[in-house]
């Protein structure tokens, strides 16, 4: 029984984001932080002072400690959730509760990373091996799995073998997304790409092409919470959390219970059940796209078709500009930004969407948005519901 | 018994050092639940379905089916960069258990879903053998490669 308490209790007010068709930025770690902070709060009509919970997926032990000491901020609710790119899902969800709960009353959350930039002045690289017991070292690393790609190939065979998938298929996801970042003067990649395009593109682990792939650049988000009373006296019209959900069922790919069906087939209708929204109810989706099989698998695990119909369905340009399910209308992490965890952008690309703020790329009458995040390999999937005040 | 590393060195665990130490003879054993009599991997300390520690090691036979595969053009760690191309499929043992292995001793492109497959071992430098499989029938018996 999914309890709906959480439903419209909660709004996102601010967002922020920092991109560049270079695909690097200038600024990097704590001072980008802050601009997207600062950005995101303006945009609410907020003050540093305001915030009184905070959230941060860093990838060290106690960091939120760190970001709120260098805010000068005393959070009296702190969530350090890490769970992959769809940690800023999580974090929508968790202070949508706490909101609720009256454990604080506005949240900042935020994202930065520039891998470009710290690997040109050599101070990045490569992530190094995790510390500490992990299966993933000694029954997945010798094998040379090309990660995270390769990870997510394995699921792209296997769901090919089980439905027939192709790989024009697949890459008709990477020209719809194109065709949306055409729209996006900040998008990394704006020209127009063809099936054949993707298909010519060079196979990194079959059947993933290079162009299946999502990018790598710098990037920050940001974004303020509010209760919906407080939400409704700010800048910008509010954004309600209609619904929010959680799931994780593995780490290491070969964990998977089921390679064709996500934790998103748990949490996207749990999350619209707190809603009470129908995948046919909902204007635009953004649903995360670290590859484009990921994209696909969504399509199916939320229900905007059946399982083993992505492939059919995304044919004819049904997630592109005029299509029946925009679908990554920023450009996605396929054409837009892509720091590694992407998240962040999803949730302020559809705030944006549900405000009317998107110019050529505007979704119009967008009403009900979905911000669906990935974190790990296909293992942590989280949906939040985005609506406008009309529909809370 | 040591030698420069030909792949990343796996680590050896408190739970995984018995199924290291079979590979020194190039036997393949798993981990029964004999509560559930259900076969456990990657190997831990206790069963993943009922918690219990009721674990025993068991022979494997060593075959199974590939249940995905793909093939990377690219290395995904250094000691790859010399095997490129190479194929990386998750391999359904018929004890009931699933584990990531390189399907050799045919052409990557042959490689299919469903395809019977065999175990066939890879020596470390430090007297280990990492577990690969090869189309059932071709398995070359773990000469060194």
């Amino acid at each position: 029984v999914v309890d709906r308490t959480l439903r419209g209790q909660a709004a996102l007010v601010g967002v922020a984001d920092a991109a560049s068709p270079t695909g690097e930025l200038d600024r990097t770690g704590r001072a980008l932080e802050v601009a997207v902070i600062a950005e995101a709060l303006d945009d609410a009509g907020l003050a540093i002072g305001d915030v009184d919970g905070i959230c941060y997926a860093g990838t060290t032990g106690m960091a939120t400690l760190g970001l709120a000491e260098y805010l000068g901020l005393s959070p009296r609710w702190t969530d350090g959730t890490n769970v992959g790119g769809s940690s800023y899902q999580v974090h929508v969800e968790h202070a949508a509760a706490a909101i609720a709960a009256g454990l604080c009353d506005v949240v900042v959350g935020v994202y930065a990373s520039t891998p470009r930039r710290d690997r040109k002045r050599g101070g990045g690289g490569r992530r190094p091996v995790p510390a500490g017991p992990d299966p993933r070292q000694e029954f997945e690393l010798p094998y040379g799995l090309m990660m995270p790609m390769g990870a997510y190939a394995l699921s792209a065979s296997r769901h090919m073998h089980a439905f027939g998938t192709t790989s024009e298929q697949l890459a008709e996801i990477a020209v719809s997304t194109r065709a949306w970042a055409a729209l996006n003067p900040r998008a990394r990649y704006q020209d127009p790409i063809t099936v054949d395009d993707v298909l010519a593109s060079p196979m990194q682990a079959s059947p993933l092409h290079l162009l299946d792939c999502c990018l790598v650049t710098d990037g920050a988000g940001a974004f303020v919470m509010t209760s919906a009373e407080r939400a409704r006296d700010l800048a910008r019209p509010p954004v309600a959390v209609l619904g929010a959900a959680t799931c994780h069922d593995h780490l290491a790919i070969s964990a998977m219970p089921d390679l064709t069906t996500t934790a998103g087939a748990v949490s996207g209708p749990n999350a619209f059940a707190m809603a009470g929204v129908k995948p046919a109810d909902v204007d635009l989706l953004m649903g995360y796209d670290s590859f484009t099989i990921t994209a696909l698998l969504h399509l199916e695990d939320l229900g905007f078709c059946e399982k083993g119909e992505g492939g059919a369905f995304v044919e004819g340009g049904r997630t592109a500009p005029g299509g029946s399910l925009p679908m990554n209308t920023n450009g996605g992490g396929l054409s837009y930004t892509h720091p590694g965890m992407y998240g962040m952008f999803l949730l302020v690309e559809a705030v944006r969407q549900l405000r009317g703020e998107c110019g050529p790329r505007q979704v119009e009458g967008a009403e009900v948005a979905v911000a669906h995040g990935s974190g790990g390999v296909l293992s942590a999937m989280a949906t939040v519901v985005l609506g406008t005040e009309a529909t809370r | 018994m040591t030698g420069e590393p030909t792949r990343f060195e796996p680590p050896v665990s408190d739970d995984t050092e018995p199924f290291w130490d079979a590979t020194r003879e190039r036997r393949l054993v798993l981990q029964w639940c004999t509560r559930c009599e259900r076969a456990v991997f990657h190997p831990r300390a206790a069963c993943p379905r009922c918690l219990g520690d009721h674990l025993e090691w068991r022979p494997s036979a060593g075959r199974g089916r590939v249940h995905a595969a793909s093939v990377q053009h690219r290395p995904g760690n250094p000691f790859m960069a010399g095997r490129v191309p190479y194929v990386v499929a998750l391999v359904d043992l018929d004890d009931g258990v699933r584990m990531m292995t390189n399907v050799v001793d045919c052409d990557p492109g042959d490689v299919t879903i469903d395809m019977p497959v065999e175990v066939t071992w890879e020596p470390l430098p430090d007297g280990r053998h990492l577990p690969l499989f090869a189309p059932a029938g071709r398995a070359g018996g773990g000469a060194p490669r």
